[in-house]
């Protein structure tokens, strides 16, 4: 195999709060090839966009990050200075949010914030140049009529025109690595499909790998090539989409899948697993999702079971994994 | 935004009215006859009974308190606001020749006083709960707490009286006018007003900034690759504008209450000196023109207020 | 915009106890309370703190320095300066508190009737309290000073009437957040009156954050009473002031050759209403934790 685009190991995050510290995040490792669409999945607050935003050093200063590698095409991003990681951000590395409507800055145009996305990355800095861009890019994500609709705000735009500014700004130089963190969550599902295609489209024409967080498994079978399973603040599962739709080897899994009478359907919508997800600032002890697993026992309660190497580029963090090989 | 400040403007000017009746009742509270303050004391005293008698049926002081009111209230618009008792100058006059030196007074002290607000302020929510924030916080309960007059005591001794800086009195010399013979009167006052009203004012740019700086957008400029200098002045500084420009235009006849302390401290020409020996000489008519004169700063501060509203918000503004 | 209502403490601790804690974390909010006792029981005990009579003239020792007989010295018609001092902070006081007790008392009858009103009532009281914010109290009181005469009652009704609208606001902020909560809507049903209502729910709801403000209007009521006194329109002579004890350092002579004069007193007012705004600013910290971070 070839060097990894991103590698992350032992990634850990706490918070400080008034409640005690919450660990979002605790031992994280994940592995980005080039070129490759990797979706992290999991229920609501299990780490994936705390995961996502430690890459580029994004997290507020309240967090607590410790790993033993975040490394970008082998360049160390936890060390490396402030103005270097400004050249990697927007540049190499892209990224879109959830929310277009609060991601967006609400008195810049839409064209002036394109621009400024290319104009922070030009070796000589050419704002007319960085504003033709804009248009040619708005254009590219097909934003009808992008000469007029620069000149116009965020609040003129639809939420999925928003976004589709957004994925603009996101690939504007050309980037290796693409982070789409709920890229479609905050939009009608209408709106969905035709972000999802532009986005597949943009990573078929960039060739930019994509780290792809969602709740939607309809979007992981359609677009990933690779499924890495998020529950408490730790990997729980990882593997090639179809092995995982498969096959999957860990009771949290098998419960996100279970539950889909139909692809298109939320995680959320469904609740499919009974049961709530830990409190993080104090997980439970032994596996974090005994509480709600059904074939917890009382290894499970004690023992933490680590995210160990299954088979070939599939690992899975359950002591009992084995039965589920059998039982599929 | 057209229908925004017609509602605006409407809700302004009708509040106005209700604050010219408030001020109506005041002057019919007021001791003495009230066609002494809108007859020349001169005319008044050499005038026979039956002059008298014909100016107090044109000026409707026979009449009904409602015809008294309107016939006062269109006077007033109309730049009528009688005669001072004390001089029998007419109102308007003696009004108008204070106001630009207050309005001098008020600007130099606006500016300085964001000229402390906005860097600390941005520099507090920047750095929040560090060494620097909390000197910001103390500055400017300082700045609310300490009394303008006292603060003008001590600046008087310290600067005037000790090292001989600055004047503290007047707002020139007449044996050597000049520019800079202006600053130099205006320093202390415009200082002292300054810092009075910078501690609000910073508060304001602090706590909107703290919430701009948390908002999403500050995290896409950041994955953007923008430097944290640009994140805070062109992106976050921008959005918090928006509150903070409003609230000063607002808080512009604030400034004028420091005004009219200091103004009397350092013996300033302006409509606070003039407001404030005018109450303690009862000169009646000129405390009411200067009532009205308030009600018409207030509103203009407000309208003021709306229209940097749908200037800075794009989301209010018109296309 | 909506007033933001004050979260319920989390569940398992007192809110009191907790609020307390964070209160105690303030440094300079505690120090201030430790000072602001001080003065209150040196304003309390002034008769037999001073050893003078505060109104007692004694042209003979007119304008005397600091001394062992007159520890801040005497004014210009022989007056103790420590006794005027002690004298004044009642008055200085008595009006900060009697003013915030009116906002406070204004402000939440018109802050609840407008929540639990809402409508135009609601519009109403929101416009009033706009427009007595956008004038600037000093101002009209001077305005008002002059042309019914100064007094110490006119001028405690006018603070406390351009303080109420931050309470109003507030009490209407909790009334309509509390109008929206089921044991509000059940007790209304089982035939609770208004009155009932804001005993029982919307005083203890908004007392928190009344507090706050009420602290805050202290502490502007005592700078402005010494501002209106300062330029005569307050308390009058022979009774003294803090503030109005500074009028007489007016003149350059005063304030070069007689510190001890105006020092003492501009002293009292900066500290006391320092130490009222620090107390403010702790106990806002204290019952609204996020507004700290
Ligand atoms: N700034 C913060 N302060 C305190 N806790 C935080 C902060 N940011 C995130 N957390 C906590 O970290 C945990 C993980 O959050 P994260 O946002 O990564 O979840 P997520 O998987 O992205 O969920 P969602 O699907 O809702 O976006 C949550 O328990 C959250 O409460
Ligand atoms: S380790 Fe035990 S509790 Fe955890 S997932 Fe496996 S079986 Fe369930
Ligand atoms: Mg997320």
């Amino acid at each position: 195999m070839t060097e990894p685009l991103l590698q992350i190991k032992g990634l850990s995050v706490d918070f400080r709060t008034d409640d005690g510290v919450v660990h979002a995040v605790t031992d994280v490792s994940l592995a980005v090839q080039p070129g490759e669409i990797v979706a992290i999945v999991g229920e609501s607050g299990s780490g994936k966009t705390v995961t996502a935003m430690s890459v580029l050093r994004l997290l507020p200063k309240a967090a607590e990050v410790s790993a033993d590698a975040i490394a970008f095409r082998g360049t160390d991003l936890r060390t490396l200075s402030a103005a270097r990681l400004r050249a990697i951000r927007g540049g190499p590395v892209g990224m879109i949010f959830q929310d277009p409507m609060t991601a967006l800055n609400p008195v810049m145009t839409i064209g002036g914030q394109v621009a400024e996305a290319v104009l922070l990355h030009q070796r000589r800095p050419d704002r007319k140049a960085a504003w033709r861009r804009a248009v040619e890019l708005l254009g590219l994500v097909g934003v009808p009529d992008p000469a007029e609709r620069v000149k116009q705000y965020p609040h003129e735009f639809s939420g999925g025109m928003r976004q589709r500014a957004m994925i603009a700004m996101a690939i504007a130089n050309d980037p290796d690595l693409i982070i789409a963190d709920e890229p479609t969550t905050a939009l009608d599902v209408t709106i969905q499909a035709q972000v999802l295609a532009l986005l597949r489209k943009a990573q078929a024409e960039t060739g930019a790998a994509t780290i792809l967080i969602t709740h939607d498994l309809g979007v992981v079978a359609e677009l990933a090539d690779r499924v890495v399973v998020m529950y408490a603040g730790r990997v729980v599962e990882s593997a090639g989409v179809r092995e995982l739709f498969a096959v999957p080897r860990h009771p949290y899994t098998k419960g996100l899948l279970a539950s889909l009478p139909r692809m298109d359907l939320d995680v959320d919508q469904l609740d499919p697993i009974p049961g709530n997800p830990p409190n993080m600032a104090a997980p439970p002890a032994g596996c974090p999702f005994h509480p709600r697993c059904p074939l917890a026992r009382d290894r499970c309660r004690t023992e933490l079971p680590p995210l160990l190497e299954i088979g070939v580029g599939r690992s899975s963090a359950c002591h009992f994994h084995d039965e589920l090989a059998v039982t599929a | 935004m057209g229908a925004f400040l017609v509602r605006r403007l409407s809700i302004n000017v009708l509040v106005f009215f209700l604050i010219t009746i408030a001020v109506f009742a005041l002057v019919h509270k007021t001791p003495g006859d009230p066609i002494a303050m809108q007859i020349p004391a001169d005319q008044l005293n050499s005038g026979s009974a039956d002059f008298i008698a014909q100016k107090r049926a044109e000026l409707g002081l026979d009449r009904s308190l409602v015809v008294q009111y309107w016939h006062w209230l269109t006077n007033a618009l109309h730049g009528d606001l009688g005669y001072s008792l004390l001089n029998g100058r007419p109102v308007t006059e003696l009004l108008g020749e204070r106001i630009g030196p207050t309005i001098e007074l008020m600007g130099v002290g606006l500016l300085i006083s964001l000229l402390i607000a906005f860097p600390l302020g941005i520099l507090a929510a920047r750095r929040r709960n560090s060494w620097l924030d909390y000197g910001a916080t103390v500055v400017s309960l300082g700045s609310v707490s300490i009394p303008v007059f006292f603060v003008a005591l001590i600046v008087i001794y310290v600067f005037t009286l000790k090292f001989q800086w600055f004047p503290s009195s007047g707002i020139s010399d007449p044996t050597n006018p000049g520019l800079l013979d202006s600053l130099h009167h205006l320093v202390l006052p415009a200082l002292i007003l300054g810092f009075g009203n910078s501690g609000p004012f910073m508060r304001y740019v602090r706590s909107s900034m703290i919430t701009e700086l948390d908002a999403d957008y500050v995290r896409t400029a950041n994955a953007k690759g923008a430097s944290p200098r640009r994140v805070v002045l062109r992106h976050a500084f921008r959005n918090s504008l928006i509150p903070v420009l409003t609230v000063i235009a607002t808080n512009l006849p604030q400034l004028l209450a420091g005004a009219v302390v200091i103004e009397q401290v350092f013996a300033w020409p302006g409509m606070g000196q003039l407001a404030v020996s005018s109450v303690n000489q009862h000169d009646y008519s000129v405390i009411v023109g200067f009532a009205l004169l308030i009600a018409i700063i207030v509103l203009l501060s407000n309208l003021l207020a709306d229209v940097l509203y749908t200037v800075v918000d794009p989301r209010v503004r018109l296309r | 915009m909506t007033t933001t209502t004050l979260a319920a403490a989390p569940a398992g601790r007192s809110p009191t106890a907790a609020a307390l804690r964070r209160f105690r974390k303030h440094p300079a909010a505690v120090v201030s309370v430790l000072f602001i006792a001080l003065v209150v029981l040196a304003a309390i005990f002034a008769r037999p703190l001073s050893g003078h009579d505060p109104n007692a003239i004694d042209l003979l020792s007119a304008r005397t320095g600091p001394s062992g007989d007159h520890l801040l010295g005497t004014d210009s018609t022989g007056r103790d300066v420590l006794s005027r001092l002690l004298f004044a902070g009642r008055i200085s006081l008595g009006v900060g508190i009697a003013s915030a007790v009116i906002a406070v008392v204004v402000g939440t009858l018109l802050g609840s009737i407008a929540g639990l009103l809402g409508g135009w009532v609601d519009g109403l009281v929101m416009r009033l309290a706009d427009v007595f914010m956008s004038f600037p109290s000093l101002v009209v009181i001077v305005v008002v000073a002059g042309i019914l005469g100064p007094s110490v009652l006119t001028m405690v009704i006018a603070i406390g009437l351009f303080q109420w609208p931050v309470c109003g606001r507030i009490v209407r902020g909790v009334t309509l957040s509390l109008r929206e909560q089921e044991f509000v809507l059940a007790s209304r049903a089982t035939g609770a009156g208004p009155l009932w209502l804001m005993r029982k729910h919307i005083i203890p709801a908004a007392l928190p954050p009344v507090s706050v403000v009420a602290t805050l209007a202290v502490a502007q009521a005592i700078a402005l009473e010494a501002t209106l006194s300062f330029l005569g329109l307050g308390v009058q002579p022979p009774a003294s002031s803090w503030g109005n004890m500074l009028t007489d350092a007016q003149s350059l002579t005063v304030i070069r050759s007689e510190p001890w004069l105006w020092l003492s007193p501009g002293i009292a007012v900066a500290l006391t209403v320092l130490a009222v705004n620090f107390v403010g600013d702790g106990l806002r910290d204290a019952v609204d934790p996020r507004s700290a971070s």
